[in-house]
């Protein structure tokens, strides 16, 4: 039987739901009640990773290493996973500490395109002995050819595994199909998905990810994460155990997890709002959705134009500052307007 | 009229457009251009404007030590740690445009006169030198600052190998020059890589965190601290005025480069490159007794 390695970011992805607000009493709840699970890895942290507590992104109400210390004392069988982005985290500042710590996977990430920031990081938590996964965020910017060309240059720093991202939930199954199947004949490493729901699609495109020969898979619990959440984790295992996919975990306990996520965590049900819905057809980060609907209320403008000036911008993850200068430019705009 | 001798150490993105701007100086005379490879774009380039260059590193300059009286350093963080001590033996007036951080930290507008004084000056990094203006400003009109962050946003093209590869001491170099500068408790830096065709313009956003907010006040501050920046940083300009947004003080700024070797979104190296200029400018004069009378002030950001 073929068997998918998953991954579960709830309390990290999820963590954009909730303004980086996860305490640590929920951290501690949701690691004891996900490691009864057989999850393999279970990721935590700040939305956007190691050292992304900023202004910019929002603050945590808890500090990586406090959660990390929370999750190890916690996560007995599964093992322990930080996303990592180069240009807000640093190896001495952020990595070295959470691997003196005992994490055991290291995700390092950088836009699609820009691979070769993730060289240093990679290199240092794979000499540190730790699993190290390559991670391309917002993969739908580029086209298949670059983010092969991208993931190579990953493979070749030492990463054992590539993870592209939807992060905007841009994706149909036909663009998943077409990476995925281009990926694993480029690559000697695995091949992962990390699905966002935008556009209704999370679970198809995982889908059309493992039947294209991915066998890493990304889901939260509920669904939660950024924007319209993620592929909804109970479901993704019950889909892939019809289809005969090997997981490893335990459905009834994972079913208990995630209701444990909706009583004890999850404030407002991931939902595909109409925001969500822009969000996903302008190809904006899903992790702007809290911050483009705040600031386009401030200035009394349409959040919906916000997220298609900011698409046709191109904005990558990580700009969240623009939203405000968007803004400011059409509220500006439409004060000439009526003049 | 007579100048000084410079060499320019580095032929990447930074070291060639460093290049022309040095060429159009009158106080400053590239005598070589220093890379690896002969056969890199930089040098090819170096060569086009009749400027003598090697391939032999910072051995160049240990074995023709009158070749320059300035070394402008733009290789990377790691081969500065090597060349400074080498420099410091030659006695070479040094502009390191690496995040070494090895030398004083220098933002012209800011501290100009003090970097005079020394022989090692590091430029700190092209976000620090669109920032660290702007936390002066907010320093000079508030007692305390709690927490101040910057975020550049950069185009991939602009961003070469040696930039990558130390995007780690660009955050460390960038977090202790606003901490340095304003005596902020908790300093923070982001660097984001933009792809987009067309490129982006630099932009570097300030956010920060105080106790009375004296948002007038700053915005006066903050637009004369600008146009000072503008005499030696043409494409500098504030894009977003001071406001409060969610509790947080916000500035943002616009750098558009001069296009002397990347093209005008290349702000990031323009600033920097002008910001290394201005002061090797200022130090030429103290050497060449300067052609007329001028105030200091104007020395400092003459063309």
């Amino acid at each position: 039987m073929k068997s998918v390695l998953l991954s579960d970011p709830t309390l990290r992805d999820g963590n954009h739901a909730v303004s980086h607000l996860l305490t640590t009493e929920q951290i501690a709840a949701y690691c004891q009640a996900i490691d009864q699970t057989g999850m393999p890895i279970v990721e935590i942290g700040h939305g956007n990773g190691l050292g992304a507590s900023s202004l910019q992104l929002g603050l945590s109400k808890t500090a990586d290493f406090t959660a990390l210390k929370v999750a190890r004392d916690h996560l007995k069988k599964s093992k322990l996973g930080v996303h990592v982005i180069p240009g807000f985290a640093t190896i001495e500042k952020n990595l070295k500490p959470a691997i003196d710590l005992g994490i055991d996977v290291v995700r390092v990430a950088s836009h699609c395109s820009e691979a070769d920031i993730t060289e240093q990081h990679i290199k240092y938590a794979r000499t540190a002995g730790k699993i190290v996964y390559g991670v391309l965020m917002m993969s739908h910017m580029v086209s298949p050819a670059v983010l092969v060309e991208e993931a190579i240059k990953m493979q070749s720093y030492g990463a054992e595994g590539i993870i592209f991202m939807d992060s905007a939930g841009h994706y149909l199954p036909e663009d998943i199909t077409k990476r995925v199947t281009m990926l694993v004949q480029s690559l000697s490493i695995s091949v992962g998905f990390h699905a966002h729901n935008n556009l209704g699609m999370a679970i198809a495109n995982s889908i059309a990810a493992v039947a294209a020969g991915a066998n890493m898979l990304d889901g939260c619990a509920r669904g939660f994460g950024a924007g319209a959440g993620n592929a909804q984790l109970e479901v993704l295992v019950g889909v892939l155990k019809r289809m005969g996919y090997e997981t490893g975990i335990d459905f009834y306990k994972l079913l208990d997890a995630a209701d444990l996520a909706e009583s004890a965590i999850i404030k407002e049900m991931p939902t595909i709002s109409s925001a969500s819905i822009v969000s996903g057809l302008s190809g904006v980060f899903s992790g702007f959705m809290k911050p483009v609907l705040r600031i386009s209320k401030e200035f009394n403008v349409d959040s919906r134009d916000v997220f298609f000036e900011l698409g046709k911008r191109k904005i990558v993850a990580g700009q969240e500052d623009i939203i405000i200068e968007v803004a400011h430019n059409l509220a500006k705009r439409n004060q000439t307007d009526i003049k | 009229m007579n100048q000084l001798k410079v060499a320019i150490l580095g032929s990447g993105n930074i070291g060639t457009d460093l290049l022309i701007k040095v060429t159009r100086s009158p106080y400053l005379q590239c005598n070589v251009f220093i890379g690896r490879n002969l056969a890199s774009p930089g040098i090819m380039k170096a060569r086009s404007l009749n400027v003598q260059t090697s391939a032999d590193g910072i051995a160049y300059i240990v074995q023709h030590p009158a070749c320059c009286e300035i070394v402008f350093d733009a290789t990377s963080a790691t081969a500065h740690q090597e060349h400074a001590p080498i420099l410091k033996t030659l006695n070479k007036f040094v502009i390191d445009l690496t995040p070494a951080k090895i030398g004083i930290l220098c933002v012209p507008v800011v501290n100009i006169t003090d970097c005079l004084k020394q022989m090692n000056i590091n430029m700190i990094t092209c976000g620090g030198q669109a920032a660290v203006p702007i936390a002066h400003a907010l320093a000079m009109t508030h007692h305390e600052i709690d927490y101040i962050e910057t975020i550049s946003n950069i185009a991939s093209r602009s961003a070469g190998r040696a930039t990558r590869l130390n995007i780690d001491e660009y955050i460390h170099t960038t977090e202790a020059a606003l901490k340095s500068f304003t005596g902020a408790k908790i300093t923070k830096a982001i660097l984001n890589l933009n792809p987009a065709q067309p490129c982006i313009h630099m932009q570097t956003t300030v956010f920060a965190k105080v106790k009375n907010p004296q948002i007038e006040k700053l915005r006066h501050a903050v637009g004369a601290i600008a146009e000072q920046i503008q005499r030696y940083v043409p494409g500098y300009a504030i894009i977003v005025p001071p406001m409060i947004e969610n509790d947080r003080i916000v500035v943002m700024v616009r750098v558009k480069g001069l296009g002397d070797y990347l093209p005008e979104y290349a702000g990031n190296l323009d600033i920097i490159n002008c910001a290394a200029l201005a002061l090797a400018e200022a130090y030429a004069k103290t050497k060449l007794h300067p052609p007329q009378k001028e105030k200091a002030h104007e020395i400092c950001f003459a063309q």
